[in-house]
């Protein structure tokens, strides 16, 4: 075989295989790059005195003043932050961004139920190579195994919202209730004494709120979603204990005892100044946010944990809560990382998120710092509330999962579970059709549903 | 009544072609034409030929999270011709424009003709009092009309409880309709008011005089010289409420976070294009149902419109005028 023949057919080869590469839908993938070397300390250094430019997309207040810092510490790094919208307007310029090759920033903040569908394109970065698993001890186990779920790292956790429950004393008290409802059982008979004598509703369950529910289906060990990080997930959105805390609403509902107003809407602000809700049922980010919201009821209101189902049981879920991740796409990841890091990581800029920002954090040091868990709430009455959250946030179940496409359960949600909530109909009902809609979603999507 | 052959005829078509050579003086205008004509152009192409060809491109492909973009061809086509939401939205916008858009033309027309009949006395301000609800945009007027329909703090609420008719639900899934359809006229009619008063302004003043002296009345004046003069301006609003209609978006978008039961994800098929854009990651199949959607109006708009010249032509062969 002459020099010119040897060469055709070795092209030949290489073609058919990365041809066959294609073919098999072989993408280069998270696989390729957690075989790559761990960044070294020398690299670290050369990136972090090298003039760079970094962008940060995030939805959080005053964030600029944790910037500041890292900024001051890092006098190369000049870091642009941008808030290009909250929640859902915000991953669809992210996914724009991602889908056109440019413009997308180099550390974004994700909420954790997100994650899975960024991984799921390859659009975040795998975090381990620059020493993020030495994090781990530093949070939480369920919130660090949200943006851990397997060997890689996603996102260094920002905020959490393990959930309580926020009530106003003096409607308990003129009810005749003195103590904060310990089981659901508790909650229902509490429900209706408070509706009887004073026309309150103890609770409002907002009729599209799928994070709530969610919430509560994690307190009760329901594993709705699963995904194996490639082509696997499980749905079990109606197994039998999600139907359990399903009945237990439609009951409560059905006998006009909990409220069902879209919450976070005019109406619902109004509702809980008025004292039409005797309580809400919330995230650790729920007391500030309502200290907000109903000013003229200051030190009316009082936290507890959420009811048990079953008497003795420290168990609680978790609505809410937010991560910095860093883009594949960035040009200048270790800086990007080391970002990343910085905001939710250095004492002393997660200590302002939690004091000035209200971010309840997922950091254990924070969760132990008397200057965090000692503040006293007027609002609440002198109580330690953030004390007991940080008890609360203990108690959350690890092992929780999404889906690669929230988006479209939560609107799948809002159109079978969340019509049926407002109309005071079935939810364990609705449940099923919930489960229908999504299974199909993940079949028609390419999926293979377990 | 079709064109008259004989004036097809009157040059046979042997006949040698009439020489059109402009003079140095009208090529030059034409030019001008045509470099006035050229920024419309530029932005009409790049922002709506091109992102229109793309779509339909797009439309043809199939997306899925796990295996990326595959060929479909009509595949996307078929799956919403038989998607039931995307037809029940289509429905819903389809009963939109035979209730709502008879309404707000018939008060358009109605207020167009008190106008040009009052003439001079406050006419100018009463004018721009219908008019200023269309300078309000569609978003801020959804978000004012969402807070008059609140159940507990909004003054309808409000007002009606007061003199005890209870609460009035207009955010219910019965009632979102007629809800949005108030909103709608509201923002609208002002808009259609104008087209038509400008055409009743152009009616030469000759006509009047002759009707009265044929004894007409401010009636018959409105019915058989004013509406039938103004017809062009009417088709043209028949026309841009079909467009309107069926491509309902912001109201149903922004109603959605007070009545999130009442609007689901398909309620309009814009609405359901952009969920499935957006939400559902299913770029392909929300651009085939964007082009679905735009046939549908062609086709409406089409129908709507023969209807009308027939009519122009059987109301003028009535009074025994040939066209």
């Amino acid at each position: 075989m002459n020099k010119k023949a040897r060469r055709t057919a070795v092209a030949l080869v290489t073609g058919a295989v990365s041809i066959g590469l294609l073919v098999t839908g072989c993408t280069p993938s998270s696989s390729d790059e957690s075989t790559q070397e761990s960044v070294s300390q020398d690299d670290i250094d050369t990136a972090m005195t090298t003039p760079t430019k970094l962008t940060f997309w995030t939805w959080v207040p005053d964030i600029e003043n944790e910037v500041a810092l890292f900024e001051a510490k890092y006098p190369a790094i000049d870091v642009t932050v941008e808030n290009v919208g909250q929640g859902l307007p915000h991953y669809q310029k992210l996914r724009s961004a991602i889908e056109a090759g440019e413009g997308a920033p180099d550390v974004t903040q994700i909420e954790y139920q997100y994650i899975p569908s960024f991984v799921l394109n390859n659009s975040l970065l795998d975090l381990t190579a620059y020493g993020a698993d030495d994090l781990s001890s530093d949070y939480v186990d369920w919130a660090w195994n949200q943006v851990s779920p397997d060997d890689e790292v996603w996102a260094i956790p920002q905020d959490v919202g393990p959930m309580g429950n926020l009530y106003r004393e003096d409607i308990l008290t003129a009810a005749g209730i003195t103590e904060p409802p310990a089981t659901w059982d508790d909650y229902a008979a509490a429900a209706k004494t408070v509706k009887d004598t004073t026309g309150s509703y103890i609770s409002n369950v907002g009729a599209t709120q799928a994070g709530q529910m969610i919430g509560f289906l994690w307190q009760a060990g329901v594993k709705p979603f699963g995904y194996d990080g490639s082509e696997t997930v499980s749905i079990d959105v109606n197994s039998d204990e999600a139907k359990k805390v399903a009945d237990y609403w439609t009951d409560l509902i059905q006998q006009d005892l909990i409220s069902t107003d879209v919450d976070f809407q005019d109406q619902w602000y109004q509702g809980l100044a008025s004292g039409k809700y005797a309580g809400w049922l919330t995230a650790a980010w729920g007391p500030i946010f309502l200290q907000g919201t109903a000013e003229a009821t200051t030190g009316l209101w009082r936290a507890a944990p959420l009811p048990q189902w079953n008497e003795g049981d420290e168990v609680s879920g978790n609505w809410g809560g937010s991560s910095d991740a860093v883009l594949a796409s960035s040009e200048n990841k270790i800086a990007a990382y080391e970002l990343a890091k910085f905001i939710n990581n250095d004492e002393e800029s997660a200590m302002r998120l939690a004091t000035e920002q209200f971010l309840f954090p997922p950091q254990v040091s924070v969760l132990e710092d008397p200057a965090f868990v000692d503040q006293e709430s007027e609002f609440y009455g002198g109580q330690k509330v953030n004390e007991l959250f940080a008890e609360i946030s203990q108690t959350v179940d690890t092992d929780f999962q999404w889906l690669p496409y929230m988006d479209y359960v939560y609107s799948s949600y809002e159109d079978t579970v969340g019509t049926v909530i407002a109309d005071k109909g079935d939810i364990s009902g609705a449940l099923d059709v919930w489960q229908d809609q999504l299974v199909k979603y993940a079949t028609d999507q390419g999926f293979t549903v377990e | 009544m079709t064109h008259s052959p004989a004036l097809a005829s009157e040059r046979p078509a042997s006949a040698p072609p009439l020489k059109k050579r402009a003079n140095p003086m009208k090529r030059k205008q034409r030019l001008a034409a045509y470099l006035f004509l050229v920024p419309f152009f530029i932005v009409f192409i790049t922002m709506l030929v091109v992102p229109l060809v793309y779509a339909g491109y797009l439309s043809l492909f199939e997306s899925k999270l796990i295996g990326g973009d595959v060929f479909a061809g009509l595949a996307n086509y078929v799956r919403a011709l038989t998607d039931s939401a995307f037809l029940a939205g289509l429905g819903r916008v389809g009963l939109f424009f035979i209730i709502q858009v008879p309404i707000m033309l018939g008060l358009a027309l109605f207020l167009a003709l008190a106008l040009d009949s009052a003439r001079g006395r406050g006419s100018k301000a009463v004018r721009l009092l219908i008019f200023v609800p269309y300078a309000v945009p569609a978003v801020v007027a959804t978000l004012m009309w969402g807070y008059l329909y609140g159940p507990d703090f909004g003054p309808i609420a409000q007002i009606s409880r007061a003199v005890g008719l209870g609460t009035p639900d207009f955010l219910s899934p019965e009632s979102i309709l007629g809800s949005m359809m108030n909103i709608v006229t509201w923002e609208f009619v002002g808009y259609n008011m104008i087209i038509m008063y400008a055409a009743l302004r152009s009616i030469p003043a000759e006509l009047y005089e002759a009707a009265e002296i044929d004894g007409a009345g401010q009636f018959r004046l409105a019915w058989s010289i004013k509406i039938p003069a103004i017809r062009p301006a009417l088709m043209l609003t028949v026309i841009f409420s079909i467009i309107g209609s069926f491509q309902l978006f912001a109201e149903p978008s922004l109603l959605n976070a007070i009545a999130p039961d009442a609007i689901s994800t398909s309620f309009t098929p814009n609405y359901y294009a952009y969920n499935l854009a957006f939400i559902n990651q299913e770029l392909n199949y929300a651009a085939a149902i964007a082009f679905l959607l735009g046939v549908v109006i062609a086709i409406v708009s089409y129908f709507v419109q023969l209807a009308g010249e027939r009519r122009e032509r059987v109301g003028l062969a009535e009074r025994g005028i040939e066209p």
